[in-house]
């Protein structure tokens, strides 16, 4: 049993990317925007994230380089699609193609660098405890700001003020602004904390799980959490969950080909995707709890009518 | 991923438009030299060495040659846009650097008889269509000769790409390598199906450390595997290019593509007219297959490594030397005889010893 312990710390990297990325975009969509550059946000987060760090040497300064440089990618999103009132699809998917070109070409620069890898928390005592003290307390700290996060958005949405304000402008806009909300300013805000948990997501790729900048490295991973988001039914809980169960699976399926467990390797990287497809097809079965969950105005442009 | 399909699309399209408008600035030279990769040339690996080899013909001729290149090109109907429009501007030499660009090249190859191709890892020649593709496995041979001295725990960790004949080959190679020295070693292997994916690769790598291997080897592009080696406290092998920056502790070697002199030779060949249509499989006494220092390791293992990949290039040592049985005992090659090339290009089988199933 000396893997279980090894094999939970991979998936629990595995998994935090996504659900970093996946928990920003919740709130975005949640205000009524659909943000489809996820992916795009992700990669220029991560050249930001590594160029600073690799610059400056410091890993926390890299961190806040990524998140500003995903609030910047959001807010050219957010010019378009709010105040310019861009198609939102045709925009998020121009975001992400103009995310992985940009990077790129940032990038060109910092490819064959080497960084130090983000520490681990070690608290003397705790984390030697064996299989739980690695497991609780020898994380490095974005692994537990991603739980933070998820837990302070499922609070922000459910028990405070701003958040059923922003939950209004995402059911009905046109309402939200009749009783005096700014519509436009609060999408801002929700796009811009999606674009910042989109940089911080691919600084968590470029920083620690694998510590480089590699052209495109994210892999389709701002996909995948587009996908949670609705997997999740916009709940910040089974995001939580969708996210692990993910990291999990996409684990699993190497240690059992590493373990000789003879199933195509093909049918296991599939894996995650089919069970993404039929976990959707089970929530969607339940046609009304997704029609409470799914923001009505998701994807529409708006425009104060007085 | 449909991302970068578009962005690569793109690309490949801007690359072609400015292309078109150096045409006119075009002087006469004794040679124009075109390069068509298939990845950026940022990615450290594959397309990366084509360009290292694309510089040392600058380097080797100066102002008699001109080089140009499109990088990030897809294997489809942009490949044959790119390559005729290369043929089209006065290109009299192109390197196509990607098997999957073999039937664009035949097609513009048809087209421009008087200029003159070369394409990497494919088997369709004509009078105007060179091949040339390196003997990695040669490289793999070595690698796995000190993987079997280093290991302490007997067991190899190869994270694959795609079970295709080249991936096949080096498996076999390496362990071969690896049994010539130490019969105990046995190697999981984990197929990772993409050939550039720096998390899952990553995530393979761990998933074969945590069930014992104490060797990372790598058949795929990024240098995440090394890094984890490296951070891990194992060893490991690096791929297509020096990866020792990315694990200092832990790179033994690394396998290297070196395509310079035979660059420069074929352009040399172009600029005396002795060019002529040529399949060239060059390994370690080529120079095509290179090993990166070899480093982390006691002095007998780095003698007995140097010692083996003389004795390649010498031809001493063949890696697919007979006797070789298949999994199912067949003898494949016999006592005395080596795998001739053609079973090497289609090898679809493992050796015997490799406790692993084959994806089909």
């Amino acid at each position: 049993m000396d893997w279980i312990v090894p094999f939970i710390l991979t998936v629990i990297t595995a998994s935090t990317p996504l659900l970093l990325a996946a928990s920003g975009e919740l709130v975005t969509e949640k205000s009524g925007v659909l943000n489809l550059g996820v992916e795009g946000m992700m990669l220029v987060g991560a050249i930001a994230g590594f160029a600073v760090t690799a610059t400056t040497g410091s890993a926390v300064l890299g961190i806040v380089g990524a998140m500003c440089a995903g609030v910047l990618m959001s807010l050219i999103f957010a010019f378009l699609t709010l105040t310019l009132m861009a198609n939102q699809v045709a925009t998020g998917l121009a975001l992400t193609i103009f995310g992985v070109g940009f990077s790129a070409l940032v990038g060109s620069g910092f490819v064959g660098f080497a960084i130090q890898p983000l520490p681990s928390l070690s608290i003397p005592g705790l984390s030697s405890i064996p299989v739980l003290g690695p497991i609780l307390f020898g994380q490095d700290f974005l692994v537990y700001l991603s739980f933070a996060i998820v837990v302070g958005i499922g609070y922000f949405l459910t028990k405070t003020r701003a958040g059923l304000i922003l939950k209004a402008v995402g059911d009905s806009h046109h309402s939200a602004n009749a009783i005096g909300y700014s519509v436009i300013k609060i999408r801002y805000l929700a796009t811009m904390f999606g674009g910042a948990m989109s940089g911080l997501a691919g600084a968590y790729l470029s920083l620690s799980y694998t510590p480089m900048w590699a052209e495109n490295m994210t892999a389709g991973r701002g996909w995948i959490a587009l996908a949670l988001v609705v997997f999740a039914t916009w709940r910040p809980g089974r995001l939580l969950a969708g996210a692990y169960m993910f990291g999990l699976i996409s684990v699993m399926q190497l240690h059992a080909q590493g373990a000789g467990i003879h199933v195509p390797s093909q049918f296991m990287s599939m894996l995650p995707y089919l069970a993404t497809v039929i976990v959707l097809v089970i929530i969607s079965s339940d046609r009304a709890k997704i029609r409470l969950n799914a923001p009505a105005c998701i994807g529409q442009a708006f425009r104060a009518t007085q | 991923m449909n991302a970068s399909f578009v962005k690569r699309t793109l690309a490949a399209v801007a690359a072609v438009g400015a292309l078109a408008s150096g045409m006119g600035a075009a002087h006469a030279e004794d040679a124009k030299v075109g390069f068509v990769y298939v990845g950026p040339i940022g990615d450290h690996g594959w397309s990366y060495r084509h360009d290292i080899g694309r510089q040392a013909i600058e380097k080797e001729f100066g102002d008699a040659v001109s080089t140009s290149y499109v990088e990030s090109v897809p294997e489809g109907a942009d490949a044959e846009r790119v390559i005729r429009q290369m043929a089209q501007t006065g290109h009299n030499l192109i390197f196509t650097t990607s098997f999957g660009f073999m039937n664009p090249t035949e097609k513009v190859a048809k087209q421009f008889p008087n200029v003159k191709f070369e394409h990497a890892t494919g088997y369709k020649r004509a009078d105007n269509i060179s091949t040339y593709a390196a003997r990695f496995y040669e490289g793999r041979y070595v690698a796995g000769v000190i993987a079997g001295k280093m290991t302490k725990s007997n067991i190899i960790g190869y994270v694959g790409s795609f079970p295709i004949p080249e991936v096949v080959r080096g498996i076999n190679s390496f362990m071969r390598g690896a049994w010539s020295v130490n019969p105990d070693v046995k190697v999981k292997i984990v197929w990772a199906n993409t050939w550039y994916d720096p998390g899952k690769e990553g995530d393979a790598a761990k998933a074969l450390i945590d069930q014992g291997a104490d060797i990372m080897v790598q058949h795929t592009d990024s240098p995440a595997p090394l890094q984890v080696a490296e951070n891990r406290g194992v060893l490991g092998i690096g791929q297509a290019s020096d990866m020792i920056k990315f694990a200092p502790k832990a790179q033994l070697t690394a396998i290297v593509d070196h395509w310079d002199e035979y660059y420069v030779a074929r352009t040399k060949a172009v600029m005396d007219g002795t060019w002529e249509s040529t399949d060239t499989w060059g390994g370690i006494a080529s120079g095509m297959v290179d090993m990166a220092p070899y480093t982390n390791m006691p002095d007998d293992v780095k003698a007995l490594a140097e010692e083996t990949e003389a004795k390649i290039a010498s031809g001493e040592i063949h890696p697919f030397g007979g006797p070789i049985y298949d999994q199912a005992g067949e003898l494949r090659v016999k006592e005395g005889e080596d795998a001739p090339d053609e079973m090497l290009l289609g090898m679809d089988w493992y050796v015997k010893g490799i406790d692993a199933e084959l994806p089909k």
